[in-house]
């Protein structure tokens, strides 16, 4: 019953559990949109990489079967967490935010919301490329 | 012990789920709601990758991988129709 | 020959492993087809990626990754204790312009997806040029040292591993 592993895995769901649950919390009590973003993307990713290692180590000590199936999510959603913050970062923007409260880019072109790029935008496709590398 | 942790991490990722779904009714503005839809499917994967843990089999697995990715396009798909009012141009 | 073959080399080992974590056993056979796999899909695929990344330093990239999955711990714990503990209205958010130096995109593409996986900041766009990311921090006292540290950090070993 106290096999070390046994307690690992619980130690780490249960982790998992209380990351999970802030990660929507903050999600309920933040105030603004942006800050909102932050509690998702962090929290809740640390939330079920905790359950991931759980089930791994769960399969390795209970069952005595190499799980590595888990990797593969948790790698997917390390890989996508920060695209999706970004898209949903750069559509609040574009609704719901005032264009002069940014701060200037210190540079001579805008944001890539408002203006155009200078010649084909390499903007856009720098982002979606990471979820394939 | 490791059912009561499975209970307990449970009550928190459905918890977290409600939360979301609070966040969809009330959510001010569009961002708000994709972000809370994104969130209630990260919490889903949790969900099936403990219920996995807990059957004891690896079936769920294919089905949490299924999620995150159906997860991950319908996000990018919402942001997409947001930001350009068309997503495949 | 070995270029038209093996366009993307990195791809090839990654779709191999993918495989490998897909089927979950490791045996003989389902190596061949993950290689197998691994080669075939870039040979076909390759008109879609015409520029390869180059990787010039892989010892500095390892050393990166170890960095930025220890910050994403502790960035993680930073956020829900702030999230748990602190007034809603103490939180200070500002935005943030961080002007770059790097200008490959796939170093960009990184440089972003880092800022967001790391203590209180999101990055939200680029400028239109590519010159400048603009980030959000959830609650910052020093705008400007945290500018600094992101650029120390994290652009700095990026600039050495694509550059």
């Amino acid at each position: 019953m106290t096999d070390p592993a046994e307690i690992l895995v619980t130690i780490f769901i249960v982790l998992g559990g209380v990351f999970g649950l802030v990660g929507s919390y903050g999600l309920l009590k933040l105030r603004d949109t942006m800050q909102r973003l932050h509690g998702p993307t962090k929290a809740t990713t640390l939330g079920i990489g905790s359950v991931l290692i759980a089930s791994m180590i769960h399969a390795l000590a209970v069952k005595g079967a190499l799980s590595f199936h888990e990797l593969l999510i948790t790698l997917f959603l390390l890989l996508t967490a920060p695209i999706t913050a970004n898209f949903i970062a750069k559509a609040y923007i574009i609704r719901n935010s005032d264009r002069t409260k940014l701060p200037g880019t210190g540079g001579r072109y805008g944001w890539s919301v408002y203006d155009d790029a200078p010649g084909p935008s390499e903007a856009t496709t720098g982002e979606q490329g990471s979820s394939q590398d | 012990m490791i059912d009561i942790a499975l209970t307990f991490a449970f009550a928190c990722f459905g918890l977290g789920l409600l939360f979301c779904l609070w966040r969809i009714t009330v959510g001010p503005n569009p961002a708000d709601r994709i972000l809370a839809l994104d969130t209630m499917v990260i919490n889903v994967i949790a969900l099936l990758v403990l219920y996995g843990v807990r059957e004891g089999t690896a079936v769920y697995f294919e089905a949490s991988m299924l999620v995150a990715m159906v997860g991950f396009v319908s996000t990018v798909a919402y942001c997409r129709f947001i930001l350009r009012g068309d997503i495949i141009e | 020959m070995i270029q038209r073959l093996i366009p993307h080399p990195l791809l090839s080992i990654m779709l191999t492993l993918v495989w490998l974590g897909l089927v979950n056993k490791i045996t003989l056979g389902n190596l061949l087809l993950g290689l197998l796999l691994g080669l075939a899909v870039p040979m076909v695929t390759a008109p879609y990626w015409p520029n390869r990344p180059t990787l010039r330093r892989p010892l500095v990239a390892v050393k990166y990754i170890l960095i930025v999955l220890w910050d994403i711990i502790v960035a993680n714990v930073q956020v829900a204790i702030m999230i748990l503990f602190k007034p809603r209205d103490a939180f200070r958010s500002r935005w943030i312009t961080v002007p770059l130096e790097l200008t490959s995109p796939e170093a960009i593409t990184v440089l972003a997806g880092t800022i967001t996986m790391t203590p209180g900041t999101v990055s939200a766009m680029l400028s239109a040029d590519g010159r400048a990311i603009l980030v959000h921090c959830l609650h910052t006292d020093d705008p400007e040292g945290d500018r600094d540290q992101i650029k120390r950090r994290y652009e700095g070993p990026l600039k050495e591993i694509f550059e």
